[in-house]
């Protein structure tokens, strides 16, 4: 049979054993890790580095995730490291070689209630401020974006109106994992998978490797990268992270003709739409209220996100469901992240994006690399510091980056 | 969806309960005297095990009491509810790592 079978196409990246030493690791292999390893190699010269992954690269949140890219955060400091952010995705396809179906079809932000509309428009001035593209729409020209959706003013929460950011929009998660690791792996990164980091080699305070399921790894530099489970790394190194990990759980209809030319996002119903390329109807929500480390959640949270979406979109009350699923976020006490230094020397950690760390990919992975690379923190994510919760300098993005958390 | 069993109510869907996060956090009992590291902890910083967690929740559309209970966070199962007054069970040894202490 297997002559049969026309050969293997090109890898897009080496399956290395891992080296006994690197000068810097990288531990989680996901979006956020792969693009601070390409980071470090691109922008530091630091290519004999490890990316270690406990499973399968990007088969955690960056398989996830609900693919939308957007800047028009309310707080300078969040839209600093979102536009960046932004900025790159602009350029990112042309330097990665590599088309990961990047497509600004832009993002509405719907107001249902009087202080939806007030906070929104209090957004776009911040936004604006910040050079970030916001716009407010009123109710017939929300329509003529988005015609399938319901702006008649007899439903429960009527439309009122939109912030429109035409620059934001959604891409090709598992093709932006894929181009970022054949760019690392090109650049000399050794990416290793089936690679479990189960604790901290320390000499006094300060790191100097760590102990994975394929053996004792020597590191200059390490960086937490592992989302939902950095919890329990930081525990094994030894501190404590101020976040908690959640089940949030999203869903994709069965495949249709396009119909659905935007993204659609409601803090107050609660739910965000896209179509993908392929066809399917694309819909996140909240997280699960409890912690959780189980991939998955509980389906009343499912039911109330598909009754917000029906109400939106009539259009859609013949879909089908094709599969749910559920990733674990950490959320942090603000809704911010946390990218910076740790109370354990080289040693750094980017967690805590909670449910909005795909659209950070790029800056994320920036600012880390800057971070791990040079002891000290990018502009991009000085406030972002671990120490922000001694000190009360909180980003508090809870409900004001127009989705409530 | 979470079945759990209100002490006073007895079993009830998720959807009747309000969740309160990790149980037995106590306030300072001299918060004045308090470091601003100190503060931090208290008021930001929680354990986040992947296993057996002791949490709150609040029967908040039945008895609206408080309770608290022991839920392994792998996989979600619920090894032992109690009431305030009640010490904390002796269940569910075996957190993998990220924090009970």
């Amino acid at each position: 049979m297997a002559k049969l079978l026309p050969e293997h196409p090109a890898w897009l990246w080496r399956d290395p054993d891992p080296r006994s030493s690197y000068d810097a690791i990288v531990v989680g292999g996901g979006g956020h890790g792969l693009a601070t390893a390409y980071y470090l190699a691109r922008n530091h010269g630091m290519t004999n580095l490890a990316v270690l992954e406990k499973g399968w690269l990007a088969g955690g949140n960056m398989a996830r995730n609900t693919t939308i890219i957007r800047s028009n955060y309310l707080w300078d400091e969040s839209a600093a490291i979102y536009e960046f952010a932004l900025k790159q995705w602009e350029l990112l396809p042309a330097e990665l070689d590599y088309d990961f179906l990047f497509s600004q079809r832009g993002v509405l932000n719907l107001a249902h209630t009087l202080q939806d509309v007030r906070d929104s428009t209090r957004r776009i001035q911040a936004n604006r401020l910040n050079r970030v593209d916001a716009e407010w729409l009123e109710p017939d020209e929300v329509a003529k974006v988005c015609p399938i959706l319901n702006v008649s003013p007899d439903v429960r929460y009527p439309v009122l109106g939109a912030t429109f950011q035409p620059r934001a929009g959604i891409a090709k998660h598992d093709h932006v994992a894929w181009a970022l690791a054949r760019a690392c792996d090109a650049l000399g990164v050794d990416l290793i998978q089936n690679c479990e980091v189960t604790g901290f080699v320390k000499d006094a305070n300060r790191v100097v490797g760590v102990e994975t399921t394929r053996g004792r790894i020597n590191a200059g530099t390490v960086g937490l990268v592992a989302a939902g489970h950095s919890s329990v790394l930081a525990e094994k190194a030894g501190f404590r992270l101020p976040v908690q990990s959640h089940p949030l759980q999203a869903l994709v209809s069965e495949l249709y003709e396009p119909v659905h030319p935007t993204v659609v996002m409601s803090n107050h119903v609660h739910v965000y739409v896209s179509q993908a390329h392929k066809g399917e109807l694309v819909m996140g929500a909240g997280v699960d209220a409890y912690n959780g480390y189980g991939q998955r959640g509980s389906f009343h949270v499912i039911e109330r996100q598909m009754a917000a979406a029906l109400e939106l979109f009539p259009i859609f009350g013949r879909a089908h469901l094709l599969r749910t699923w559920g990733g674990i976020v950490d959320v942090s006490p603000d809704a911010s992240p946390i990218i910076g230094a740790t109370p354990v020397e080289n040693l750094y950690v980017n967690c805590g994006w909670g449910t909005g760390g795909f659209k950070a990919t790029p800056s994320a992975g920036w600012a880390m690399a800057h971070t791990m690379a040079t002891g000290e923190p990018h502009e991009l994510n000085r406030p972002f510091g671990l120490e922000r919760f001694t000190t009360g300098a909180l980003i508090d993005e809870h409900g004001a980056a127009a989705v409530a958390h | 969806m979470l079945l759990l069993n209100c002490p006073w109510c007895g079993p009830r869907d998720e959807t009747e309960y309000h969740y309160g996060g990790q149980a037995h956090v106590p306030y300072p009992q001299d918060p004045s005297a308090l470091s601003d590291e100190e503060w931090a902890q208290y008021l930001f910083f929680r354990d986040n095990p992947k296993g057996p967690f002791a949490e709150r929740w609040c029967h908040s559309v039945g008895c609206r009491r408080w309770f608290n209970v022991i839920r392994d966070t792998r996989t979600y199962e619920v090894l032992a509810v109690y009431t305030n007054s009640e010490p904390r069970p002796q269940v569910g040894a075996g957190v993998e790592a990220g924090g009970s202490r």
